[in-house]
């Protein structure tokens, strides 16, 4: 058998790819900065060395086990080693530990105060970058940025989308988004995934805890607060409970003692999404030119596909997310009720995610110019509140949510992982297309935390193909295999974030997998301890129906609980700018270049036009440039003239173009 | 009409002319990741620099993100992304050019050619003015680089007379 030894002692080499994961196997706890099992071997960092005799100090992670290997994990070289490697980066790192967001859960302060670091023996970073606040959901502060490039490996392998990335050489060498722009500027989805993996504050989420407070504190605030299903499966872990542990009635109660006046469950509206969905869903089944159905609940996921998939907009749901439609009713009919106009009303939202901070301020989320949701806070960022007064979390008495949406089914507690937005969905459309009732509402196959979940669903005689991605690269690859017409499904459930909204970057930190999978766990038991199980059969969405929303998919909800999507640029910036007229009645001409254009041949386009530009020789009255994206185009390739958008200006539709729409305005 | 001081041709037409170009050797390379740095110094070579836009219009085209791209240009030294004049004086700052008078040369070109402080390329794109660290001609320090060509032993009148002739070729090429 092939063994080598660590420490002297004697060891089985198994399958483990490095030695880092043969020696964690074997309960010693190597310190890593750039490891993680989720995403490639990158060995920058140095933090995981060992000692091989004969061969000097290596990166473990990077360094395949091989029979005869005498490793030492704790040798004076190795332990002079680790000293330095932190030192170093502790001297180049800004270390305003105390009034760190991400202080206590820091793993180069953890790992500063595990090694006993007391003095740095280099000098310290003069230099101080300017922070980004641009974003709605995060703050990046380079300053405390390690290269590491977890955030990098996980923005471009996990979610596809590559925000992030080194730039420069040397000691000037920096991680962020092109051109040293900011988030709001690039295409960046505020999954918030890569300050989740960020070792240090290099990258946090923005906190709105002050506001939340200010809210409390102010009397003519009727505050009511909303929490998300994956919420109550994490809370505990910040206060010693184990992962998965279903805290609903704690939550609560916490949240009556820090002072909002209504506690209601987002569940309610899930339950909502689910059968305002399923309506659309049945619809659509019967054109077959509007499947996929894509879900519309994870907001990250929604600007992911206006940035990347402008024709598949038309096939994400109308829905809006449980969060919104939640709000909406709050400040649309519960606030009458109340005999309060919507500004009187501050909502808040605990959720998993950083992502919703951003959905709030989507400006047609609001009703009478105020916005639906006023705030969203984190798992994390509630659980700083409770710690901040005071509150021992784990004496609460458990206490209900409020009415009227207080009453949930299974259904919409599932939606906190991967797959339960579909299996809600399932349970649902079952007996809306059969008329039967459903005795076996569990859909295991949509379950779990494989990267793509497939599964064929006889209701009643009708196959329906299910897709759940989960991760937002993995919905770019399925979508590629749709594109291709290498698969087909009728409906598919994308969540930005590994796991579901469980897996969300405003949890708990949660670095192992074992964590999420304990989530989802309770998520499930939380399903099958309810009363009901389907969303339709939930008394209190019948009676929401009937009070003001007259029936799914009414003129009414369409209203209420409906949305649209906008197409995104990926990127902000100047134009190429290609002919400059100094004409005094000059003809703005843009053509865009995009993906998308370009893919259905805008670089054509753009040639033609100028083709015929110059031959009708009106090339000095056009002001001509190529841009990245009209926003608010519908077909490609699009041309904007003037402020018209005109789309599917393809090379052969540039004549009539020309001739209608530039020509007849020009003078000759 | 104005022209281009490098190529005579109309101003109104480079910049069309010069994205054709683009155009052109992103579909000689192939529109490949693998050929991001080829294209990268041809494109350099047309604009003498590397424009945002084309940055990121590269980017869209090889289907990679901006971050990527951006990541290239600025890791190697050879590209830039500030224009550059049309003369690049690189100015050795190597010991044996320091030892042997390289800043009052430095201070006389950027004199000669009209530097504002802190801009390394004067306002008509025509000189850039660089230090580098050594070219490797010691023997005949203090060196500079014109673009391709070494001139060594240089004094600040030295300079005058470089630039002088530049200044001729210019004029005689119009
Ligand atoms: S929030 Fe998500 S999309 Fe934005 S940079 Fe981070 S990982 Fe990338
Ligand atoms: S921002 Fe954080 S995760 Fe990204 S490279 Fe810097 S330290 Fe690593
Ligand atoms: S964890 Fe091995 S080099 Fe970073």
């Amino acid at each position: 058998m092939n063994t080598l030894s660590v420490d002297h002692q004697t060891v089985a080499i198994k399958n483990e790819k490095s030695l880092l994961e043969l020696i964690r196997n074997m309960g010693i706890e190597l310190p890593t900065f750039c490891y993680n099992s989720e995403l490639s071997i990158y060995g920058a960092c140095r933090m995981c060395v060992v000692e091989i005799e004969g061969r000097g100090i290596v990166a473990s992670c990077s360094t395949p086990p091989a029979p005869g290997m005498k490793i030492f994990t704790n040798s004076p070289r190795v332990q002079r080693v680790r000293k330095t490697v932190l030192e170093l980066l502790l001297a180049n790192h800004d270390r305003e530990c105390t009034t760190c967001e991400k202080s206590g859960h820091c793993k180069l302060q953890e790992l500063a105060e595990r090694f006993g670091v007391r003095k740095i023996r280099y000098g310290e970073r003069d230099l101080k970058l300017p922070l980004d606040t641009s974003g709605k959901s995060l703050v990046r502060d380079p300053n405390k940025c390690i290269l590491c490039g977890d955030c990098v490996r996980m923005c471009w392998e996990v979610q596809g989308i590559g925000v992030l990335n080194f730039s420069n050489r040397g000691s000037k060498v920096q991680v962020g988004p092109a051109f040293n722009k900011n988030l709001a500027e690039v295409d960046c989805v505020n999954c918030g995934q890569c300050s989740a993996i960020c070792p240090t504050g290099a990258i946090v989420v923005k906190s709105e805890i002050d506001a939340a407070w200010t809210a409390l504190h102010d009397p003519t605030k009727l505050v009511v607060v909303q929490v998300a299903p994956a919420v109550r499966v994490a809370l505990g872990e910040e206060f010693g409970l184990p992962a998965g542990e279903i805290v609903t009635g704690k939550v609560v109660a916490a949240l009556k003692k820090l002072g909002f006046d209504k506690v209601f469950d987002t569940c309610v509206s899930a339950d909502l999404t689910v059968l305002e969905e399923t309506h659309e869903l049945v619809e659509r089944l019967e054109n077959p030119a509007d499947l996929p159905l894509f879900t519309s609940c994870c907001p990250a996921w929604v600007k992911y596909a206006e940035h990347n998939e402008p024709e598949f907009l038309k096939h994400l749901s109308t829905c809006r997310s449980p969060q919104q439609m939640f709000g909406s009713l709050v400040k649309k009919y519960w606030a009458k009720e109340m005999g309060k106009k919507p500004e009187d009303i501050f909502t808040v939202s605990i959720m998993p995610c950083t992502a919703k901070k951003f959905e709030i301020t989507r400006p047609e989320f609001t009703t009478d110019g105020i916005p639906d949701v006023d705030l969203v806070l984190t798992t994390q960022e509630l659980a700083r509140m409770i710690r901040e007064s005071g509150l021992l979390f784990h004496q609460l008495e458990a206490a209900s949510f409020d009415t009227p949406f207080g009453f949930t089914s299974g259904a919409g507690v599932i939606f906190g992982a991967s797959g339960g937005v579909a299996e809600a969905a399932l349970r649902a459309a079952y007996e809306m297309i059969s008329g039967k009732v459903l005795e076996q509402v569990n859909f295991e196959e949509v379950r779990g935390f494989q990267g793509l979940k497939e599964a064929a669903v006889n209701l009643d005689g009708n196959e329906i193909k299910v897709a759940v991605v989960h991760g937002l690269g993995n919905a770019k690859k399925l979508i590629g295999k749709i594109k291709t017409g290498k698969s087909f499904y009728h409906f598919v459930e994308v969540m930005a974030c590994p796991g579901g909204c469980i897996g969300g970057a405003g949890q708990p930190v949660a670095v192992e997998k074992a964590v999420k999978e304990a989530r989802a766990k309770g998520i499930y038991h939380a399903d099958i301890l309810s009363q009901l199980r389907k969303s339709q059969d939930n008394p209190i969405i019948a009676k929401l129906y009937e009070k003001w929303l007259e029936q799914p998919n009414s003129h009414e909800a369409h209203a209420t609980m409906h949305t649209k999507y906008i197409t995104r640029g990926r990127i902000t910036g100047e134009d190429i700018q290609l002919l400059t007229s100094k004409h005094q009645q000059k003809l703005d001409v843009a053509v865009c270049v995009g993906t998308c254009c370009y893919l259905k041949g805008s670089y054509d386009t753009l040639q033609e036009l100028m083709r015929r530009a110059d031959q009708a020789g009106i090339g000095d009255q056009i002001n001509l440039h190529a841009t990245f994206c009209l926003e608010g185009c519908s077909q490609s390739p699009s041309v904007r003239i003037n402020e018209e958008i005109v789309g599917g200006v393809s090379p052969e539709q540039v004549d009539s173009v020309f001739t209608s729409k530039i020509l007849n305005r020009s003078q000759r | 009409m104005d022209t281009d001081i490098l190529t005579e041709e109309p101003q109104a037409m480079i910049p069309r002319r010069r994205f054709e170009k683009v155009n052109e050797i992103i579909e000689r390379n192939g529109k490949l990741q693998a050929v991001l740095i080829p294209i990268l110094q041809e494109v350099q070579a047309e604009y003498r620099y590397l424009p945002e836009e084309i940055l990121t219009y590269i980017a869209m085209v090889l289907n990679l993100s901006p971050a990527t791209v951006y990541g290239v240009a600025t890791f190697y030294a050879q590209f830039s992304l500030e224009p550059k004049g049309k003369y690049v004086i690189k100015i050795c700052d190597g010991t044996a050019c320091h030892v042997r008078g390289s800043d009052p040369v430095k201070d006389a070109i950027r004199k000669r050619v009209g530097l504002k402080e802190g801009c390394p390329t004067t306002t008509d794109l025509k000189y850039t003015v660089e230090t580098i660290s050594c070219l490797g001609a010691c023997g005949l320090a203090p060196v500079i680089m014109i673009n391709e060509k070494i001139y060594g032993q240089m004094t600040p009148q030295a300079i005058n007379i470089i630039i002088d002739k530049l200044e001729t070729e210019e004029g005689d090429a119009k």
